[in-house]
């Protein structure tokens, strides 16, 4: 399973990174999504895949019986999920905006300002 | 005093829920916002003072135990830098009462600011890198925001690489941080540095390394990482890009000395080798991208990103004199770099351009406007008797200590370097024939002229009293290279003396 993952995450790093670098600002939106979900999936797999084992500590014990799935991973993940949620939503209506302002959706075409004569 | 450790987060939040609440209502939420500012400055320096007289505090918030609990921590480190962000948040705000735009203003730029500061503060006062993970996303959404606000066509195309490049620096941050849970299972900045002492030092620890220097890189704008700065920072109004300038990258910086002092110190040859490679790199590009610019905040812009190579230099040294250089020359810049933001704001709202071919006559018609950009100039290309000479001069020694000539000729040569395009904007903007009859000046009223100025004449003043007086200053950074040179003292402080 870990390996199937590891080739998962791999495909959706690839992905999102292939995405970015397309100049189309929408594309690289759709990239970031991929990144995102990436890593969270990178987070899952380091808190140990195992099914059916509730990380409960029996009484006497300090640690659950090895192995278990690690629960703070996944809180962790909850976190970034939330997190990456906010950031794509102002990532969507920042790029409708900017759709707007230029009227394009190549980023080859923003660099007024980075030119050396003032516009 | 336990609880002084949650002021700094507290009263931002505070101060950004009331200004939220008086949207509609400028004056009050004007006078909500100094009053936080205020408050904000305040409760940084009394946690400098604590953590100066009593040591490294410490706070678990819950009472949960480290490394199970949050726990906030400031060494004399953090709150240097707490109190720098104080002091750029009550300038900043007293700045924006007279430059800010109504508009600017009717869409939430003073609720913004304080979440900014919220971000910059929790950065700093955080012991645990997941909880950094997440005030640098409070961060950041808020200067997305802030930088974004106003939709001109400029601020909307430096918007989006600065968000593109920053968000890819978080993915970066978020995967290393998820590898190093997995192979050490704590996130408690002490407790990682305890068990990375002893652990094996493997290939996967300097990938790691990388990983977090990749991270934090982009964000402080290091040699290949640093495009989204000069892409972005002179298109939002100027109180917006005073504070980036001052505060942003230096979160980076923060982080990365962080990072580089208390968890990754196994492999100093090649981390610490590298980073030192790569400030030299910084420096030069930087000083040479501002070379070509041609528009005062561009220059400027392209000056944050030398500067941040200075401030590496110390962390890739790694001696206690270069760490003490590092902190001081960010204290330094942080002032210096604030201050000349502010300047072209002034600037730009007298001329009503900030291109440095329309500009001219500055001298003439603002003498004291001359006056206030030429001392922050001055000290950033490092001339005596300025803050920025002993911020130079500290670092040239430590690198001179450990006989490390090639990065001492880069720094010398970068100041000078440095000199030339502030002379350069002096010779354009403040000497020189003003622009032909049609270019009209601004006339300020009294308390425009209170509004703008007053900040600016106190960060000037600090920038020459730090100059004339060094010495207490560079004694408080010595003590902060101590501190972080010596990570035990660290580690005991949060997970307490019992091993």
């Amino acid at each position: 399973m870990e390996t199937l993952l590891a080739f998962v995450i791999g495909g959706l790093y690839a992905a999102g990174l292939y995405m970015m670098v397309r100049r189309s600002i929408v594309r690289m939106v759709f990239g970031l999504a991929l990144l995102g979900n990436a890593a969270n999936l990178l987070i899952f797999t380091m808190g140990r895949l195992v099914r059916g084992r509730p990380p409960l500590i029996p009484e006497g014990a300090i640690a659950p019986p090895s192995p278990y799935a690690d629960p703070l991973t996944q809180a962790m993940i909850l976190t970034a999920i939330v997190i990456g949620f906010g950031i794509q939503a102002f990532a969507l209506v920042l790029i409708k905006r900017v759709y707007e302002t230029v009227g394009d959706d190549d980023v080859d075409e923003m660099r007024t300002t980075d030119t050396l004569e003032d516009t | 005093m336990k609880n002084i450790l949650l002021f700094p987060l507290l009263i931002p939040f505070v101060t950004a829920v009331a200004a939220l609440l008086t949207w509609n209502r400028r004056r009050l939420q004007r006078l909500i916002s100094v009053c936080g500012a205020g408050a904000l400055f305040a409760a940084a320096i009394l946690l400098l003072s604590t953590v100066w007289r009593d040591g490294i505090q410490v706070m678990q918030i819950g009472n949960w135990p480290a490394p199970f609990g949050i726990t906030l921590v400031a060494d004399l480190f953090s709150a240097m830098m707490v109190a720098m962000a104080g002091l750029m948040g009550i300038s900043v705000v007293i700045f924006s009462l007279e430059s800010a735009d109504i508009e600017h203003e009717a869409f939430g730029y003073h609720p913004l600011l304080h979440i900014l500061l919220l971000g910059v503060c929790g950065s700093f006062v955080t012991g645990d890198l997941f909880n950094l993970y997440v005030w640098f996303e409070v961060m950041l959404i808020a200067s997305f925001v802030l930088l974004a606000l106003g939709g001109q066509r400029a601020q909307m195309e430096g918007a989006i690489k600065y968000v593109a490049l920053n968000l890819i620096a978080s993915t970066f941050f978020l995967s290393a941080i998820g590898i190093l849970y997995g192979v050490a299972g704590t996130l408690n900045m002490a407790d990682l540095a305890r068990y990375l002492q002893s652990a094996p030092n493997t290939g996967l620890m300097t990938v790691l390394a990388m990983l977090f220097l990749m991270a934090f890189g982009i964000k402080s704008a290091i040699f290949p990482l640093f495009f989204w700065l000069p892409a972005s920072y002179h298109t939002p109004p100027t109180e917006v890009s005073a504070i980036f300038a001052g505060l942003l990258t230096k979160v980076g910086v923060y982080s990365l000395i962080r990072v580089f002092t208390l968890l990754f110190i196994r492999d100093i040859g090649f981390t610490h080798g590298l980073i030192l490679l790569l400030s030299g790199l910084t420096m030069v590009t930087g000083v040479l991208g501002a070379v070509a610019q041609n528009e005062f905040r561009r220059v400027l812009s392209f000056h944050i990103i030398s500067q941040v190579g200075y401030m590496l230099l110390g962390l890739g040294l790694f001696t206690t004199a270069a760490l003490a250089g590092s902190v001081f020359y960010i204290i330094h810049h942080i002032i210096v770099k604030t201050n000349l933001f502010l300047v072209s704001g002034v600037v730009r709202r007298l001329r009503g351009t900030l291109d440095l071919g329309h500009l001219g006559g500055l001298y003439h018609s603002a003498p004291v406007l001359a006056l206030l950009f030429l001392i922050p100039a001055l000290s950033l290309a490092g001339l005596p008797p300025l803050s920025g000479f002993w911020a130079k001069l500290a670092l040239v020694r430590a690198a001179l200590e450990v006989e490390n000539y090639p990065i001492v000729v880069i720094a010398l040569a970068v100041g000078l370097l440095t000199l030339l395009s502030m002379t350069k904007i002096w010779g354009k903007a403040f000497w020189g024939e003003p622009p032909a009859a049609d270019a009209r000046e601004m006339q300020l009223s009294s308390f425009s002229r209170l509004s703008l100025y007053l900040p600016m004449i106190i960060l000037a003043l600090l920038t020459v009293g730090i100059g004339l007086l060094a010495e207490p200053l560079y004694a408080m950074s010595l003590r902060a290279a101590e501190q972080l040179l010596n990570p035990a003292g660290y580690i005991d402080a949060v997970l307490g003396r019992t091993p």
